[in-house]
């Protein structure tokens, strides 16, 4: 390179002249250099070509491939959730869908205000909106609209190239057709949570459209009902328009789940909850499976699936019904009087003769203290102790057998219990004793306790699922398991160690409650020769109100009533709570009546409902969309934002109906004998039921050291 | 040549540059008919048809004699130069960046235009120049003041490609005239301090970009990167034979960028394969060695540094444009020649080409004339 210029240099240095001559020799080899350059240019271009096309070809060819094919998943249908008579209780219902995935958008508010017209949002569903895009974590695929009709999914259809990051596709929805009435039981979906496609890195969970279990059977069941996803192969341009299909696998749906329940018997309870905060529990007598689990109010988990927005969580949150608790397995009251029947079988198994009368002269003295009960109800047996809910016959019993006698059949027949029932987050609640009154209280159990204790009051808390398998047990004389999964029944159930005369008399006493002249005849069942033998129960929320049915909706007494039918044959067992509905007979009877109704006569027992629905404001659907409307009206776009995923689920887990003032806890149950006289009679709060559930192995003992001593009467 | 069988008229057509040119358009108006879908529009058939009318243009350039090449060097200049600056005072009231002129029957991009130009009027300086100034400032800096004032203008347009199109030219022209060779060397040791300055203050933040990304295309394959990156795949892809004709699913799903125009080789390559690529550039270094013999055999200075500048400027469309869709210089939107789909750069090489052909003509007739 060097050797032309040098001697041309150096011929310029020494003589300046140039002449035309040695311009022409210079031109001839300066273009041989630029020739040289030029040959060169070729050579590396064609290297170079040579390189990417035949070296990296298989790279390349990798890289085109990936362009042109889209694989695309298409979301499995989730298996159903089928009721005891194969009736969809949670099903998919095919659905034009508009989703968006944040990451590629490329201006939000512009896509946003496009969409809002489109599909004619709301200013507050815009701003739930917002507030997903927000949260999610760009690839997170985000729900626009789901159940558009084909004029607005078209309308978004043809100008999806324009909005970029927009999906509409045809997908299948999440179907919950009595919508709050199984809310609790069976939960809900949604789009999964980034922590869980952090956890589980499969592209199905980031597919629009694809929903996983959030709560309840959805949750628990997720990997049976999730199927398999199918996947579709097409041909892509590079702004995302299909070309062509190339070739699709179906989706193979998720296994059905039949459950014991009856979802017509549950919409029919959850419904016949009406205005008032309740649950309701079925149980089958012969199987134990459950027919119903009914708690009301509730959310409607068909608004969840799509991510809840800021006006339902506020309403949701604000009302003091608490629509986010199960209250049927996490809400736990005192039992009250409802305990009675399974008392009569303790005394028995402790040689209490069933015919031994006791005086009550309206109330029982213990040392200085007297004990006050309902009314003067003479002499009284122990049928006619049931039948006419007399407490003074308790108190002088338990005080004769002890109250130690008592707990373990409690525990025996379910309460303080948790049962196997997959999908649910039960609390036990308390059976006290004295071990656990020393461990949580650092007090000794006196007498005064065991009178509380064995009229179900003081510290005594249990759920309405306990109740009603309290009552299949009493009522069958088995040790039934309670069961959701339909196929789980497995065969007859051990007795229990009562003699049936003993059942008889717990039995009879029931049977007078409702058909003799006990608390409930009000609520007898008007279907012939089907009859209905049940308690009443009425327990108190505090101590220091005058009256338990009167005042703020907050204080009144809990209604409650367990009961089974028919008398004689029992086939179904079922516990009603009605939070502050005052005494037992005026709220939870008449609920426990028509529900039973339903199981002999649905006709019937829905001519009385509808009747009542008018009184109401319509359906639980029709009150919560009409209550949505009011806060949209009311609040617009100022309500707060939801949390994530997470803290909503915690919410619904954590939610909890026991408030105990600091003060009454305090109180010790026995420091005020002398109250007014309440149904429930005992002075006390719930001290119990306070916050934390109590551990195990505090509520229960070993059974195998609690059987024996049940078996020796 | 068969001298005997073939009517003179014909025979003494630039055969040597008439049959690759001819193919190399065919061989874009294929491309091209699959690049739309195949089909013969909107481009395959206004690529085919547009070099035949300006192949009439060349030949009548051709014809034309060398002392009317050197009267017009001048004035055409001019004319250009002061439509470069009223596209700057149009574009400055229009608001926004303008490249062309509006004639009413056809948009003008003069800058186009000043490509064969500024070759044409420095080889008329250098051929008027005496050759015992050669070495001295008068050699340079009249050189340097016609290429700054156009390329100047040029730049701020601003139109990265075509001003460097236009510089490299004049380089090559300078160069040619046999100015000192140190000049060069102390130009280049400037020039690689100069650069850095130039690239942080000069260049538009889209053109940094584009440096930066040609540097490492995969820190932004979606965005500026993409072109490079798409380009590669589709001619990478492409393998041996390629993927067929009508098969290219860079080109034909709209991955690749300006597939009929800048990006017109990725899309044969992806077709015809490494095949193709070797015939392309072939044909171009048959055009070029044409070219260069012609300047190599051309009676005069004039006739030489013409000859040679012409072939230079078609040499550089073709290098930066290969270079840029192969990934090894930055995106500047220079497209192929005879194969891109587009005027404006069909008429400003075949200016060239009829430049070179008319050189070739004088080359015929001088050893008559001295007969």
């Amino acid at each position: 390179m060097i050797w032309p210029f040098r001697r041309e240099r150096n011929r310029q240095t020494l003589a300046r002249h140039i002449s035309s001559g040695t311009l022409t020799n210079s031109f001839a080899r300066r273009r041989v250099l630029v020739g040289a350059v030029q040959g060169g240019v070729g050579v590396l271009l064609a290297a170079r070509m040579g390189y990417i096309a035949l070296f990296e070809n298989a790279r390349y060819q990798m890289l085109s491939e990936s362009n042109r094919v889209n694989l695309s998943l298409i979301p499995p249908r989730r298996g159903w959730l089928l009721d005891r008579f194969g009736a969809p209780l949670a099903s998919n219902r095919a659905d034009f869908r508009v989703d968006l995935i944040p990451e590629r958008l490329v201006d939000t508010d512009r896509t946003l205000a496009e969409l809002g017209q489109l599909l004619s949002l709301t200013a507050v569903e815009v701003q739930d909106l917002k507030d997903k895009i927000e949260k999610s974590r760009g690839f997170q695929p985000v729900e626009v609209a789901t159940k558009l009709d084909l004029d607005a999914f078209s309308a978004v259809s043809v100008r999806l190239p324009e909005l970029s990051g927009v999906i509409a596709q045809r997908g299948f929805v999440r179907f919950y057709p009595t919508g709050p009435a199984v809310a609790h039981l069976i939960g809900y979906v949604g789009p999964a949570s980034a922590e869980e496609y952090e956890q589980d890195r499969n592209p199905l969970l980031i597919t629009p459209g694809y929903k996983v279990g959030k709560d309840g059977l959805e949750k628990e069941f997720e990997t049976t009902l999730r199927g398999v996803p199918g996947a579709r192969r097409s041909e892509v341009t590079a702004s995302g328009r299909v070309v062509r299909e190339l070739d699709t696998r179906e989706d193979v749906p998720g296994d059905p789940i039949k459950l014991t329940i009856d979802g017509g018997l549950q919409d029919y309870a959850a419904r016949r909850i009406g205005l008032e905060s309740a649950a309701v529990v079925v149980v089958d007598c012969h199987t134990g499976g459950l027919l119903t689990v009914a708690s009301m109010p509730a959310f409607d988990p068909n608004g969840f699936v799509g991510g809840i927005g800021r006006l339902q969580w506020k309403m949701l949150n604000e009302d003091d019904h608490i629509p986010l608790l199960n209250k049927a397995l996490r809400g736990l009251y005192p039992p009250g009087s409802t305990m009675k029947p399974m008392a009569t079988l303790a005394l028995q198994q402790h040689g209490v003769d069933p015919e031994e009368r006791i005086n009550c002269p309206g109330g029982y003295r213990l040392g200085n203290r007297f004990f006050r009960c309902d009314a003067v109800h003479g002499s009284v047996d122990m049928r006619g102790a049931i039948e006419h809910s007399c407490n003074t016959y308790f108190w002088s019993m338990a005080h004769r057998v002890g109250y130690d006698a008592i707990a373990p059949v409690a525990k025996l027949l379910g309460l303080g219990q948790q049962f196997e029932l997959p999908g649910t987050k039960q609390r036990y609640g308390t059976v006290p004793d004295a071990a656990w009154k020393m461990r949580r209280y650092k007090q000794e159990w006196t007498e005064a306790d065991s009178l509380n204790a064995a009229i179900g009051q003081g510290y005594v808390s249990v759920s309405p699922l306990q109740l009603a398998v309290m009552t299949s047990r009493i009522a069958s004389g088995r040790l039934l398991q309670p069961s959701l999964i339909f196929s789980q029944h497995k065969g007859e159930s051990a007795a229990l160690p009562f003699t049936p005369e003993q059942l008889a008399v717990s039995h009879d006493g029931m049977f007078r409650v409702v058909n003799g002249s006990g608390t409930a005849t009000a609520s007898k069942l008007q279907l012939g020769d089907i009859q209905m033998a049940g308690k009443t129960g009425t327990a108190q929320v505090r101590a220091l109100v005058s009256r338990g049915h009167v005042g703020d909706w907050k204080t009144r007494d809990h209604s409650l009533f367990v009961g089974y039918a028919p008398a004689n044959a029992p086939r179904y067992a079922l516990a009603v709570v009605v939070e502050h509905g005052t005494f037992g007979a005026r709220a939870a009877a008449p609920i426990a009546r028509d529900v039973l109704t339903y199981l002999f006569d649905p006709g019937k027992a829905w001519d009385t409902l509808l009747a009542m629905e008018q009184g109401w404001g319509g359906t639980p659907m029709e009150r919560m969309e009409a209550k949505y409307r009011a806060y949209a009206a009311a609040y617009g776009t100022s309500a707060p934002k939801v949390g994530d995923d997470q803290e909503v689920q915690e919410t619904i887990t954590q939610a909890d109906n026991t408030e105990v003032p600091a003060a009454d806890a305090a109180a010790l149950p026995d420091a005020r004998p002398e109250e007014p006289p309440s149904p429930g009679a005992s002075p006390s709060p719930s001290p119990a039921a306070s916050a934390k559930p109590t551990p195990v192995t505090t509520a229960t003992p070993p059974p195998a050291a609690d059987r024996p001593a049940a078996g020796a009467p | 040549m068969v001298r005997g069988l073939i009517p003179d008229p014909v025979a003494r057509q630039p055969w040597q540059v008439i049959v690759p040119l001819t193919l190399l358009v065919t061989f874009g108006s294929t491309v091209l008919y699959s690049a739309g879908g195949g089909s013969l529009y909107p481009w395959a058939l206004t690529h085919f048809l547009r070099f035949f009318v300006f192949l009439a243009m060349a030949i009548v350039i051709s014809r034309v004699r060398q002392p009317t090449f050197k009267q017009l060097a001048y004035p055409l200049y001019g004319v250009v130069v002061v439509l470069l600056v009223l596209v700057e005072a149009i574009g400055g009231i229009a608001g926004g960046s303008q490249r062309w002129l509006n004639l009413g029957f056809m948009t003008l991009q003069p800058s186009e235009l000043m490509k064969p130009l500024i070759v044409l009027v420095l080889a008329r300086f250098y051929d008027d120049l005496p050759p015992s100034m050669t070495a001295s400032w008068r050699a340079l800096v009249p050189a340097a003041a016609l290429l700054g004032v156009p390329a100047g203008l040029i730049i701020i347009q601003p139109d990265l490609g075509t001003a460097l199109a236009v510089t490299f030219g004049a380089v090559v022209v300078v160069f040619l005239s046999g100015v000192p060779l140190w000049w060069f060397i102390s130009a280049a040791v400037v020039g690689a301090v100069a650069a850095p300055l130039a690239f942080f203050t000069v260049l538009h933040d889209y053109q940094r970009q584009r440096v930066f990304v040609f540097l490492d295309p995969a820190k932004d394959p979606l965005g500026t990167g993409y072109h490079i990156l798409q380009s590669t795949i589709a001619i990478g892809s492409g393998g041996l034979f390629g993927k067929g004709f009508g098969n290219g699913s860079q080109s034909h799903l709209d991955y690749l960028p300006e597939a009929h125009t800048d990006f017109v080789f990725a899309t044969m390559a992806e077709e015809w394969g490494m095949l193709g690529g070797l015939f392309v550039i072939g044909t171009f270094a048959w055009i070029i060695h044409w070219g260069m013999r012609v300047a190599r055999d051309a009676p005069d200075r004039f006739a030489q540094l013409l000859a040679a500048g012409m072939t230079f400027t078609i040499f550089f469309y073709v290098c930066i444009n290969l270079m840029m869709v192969m990934g090894l210089a930055p995106v500047v939107g220079i497209p192929l020649p005879f194969m891109s789909h587009g005027g404006s750069s069909m008429m400003t090489n075949m200016i060239c080409i009829g430049t070179i052909m008319a050189v070739e003509n004088w080359t015929r007739q001088a050893p008559r004339a001295l007969s």
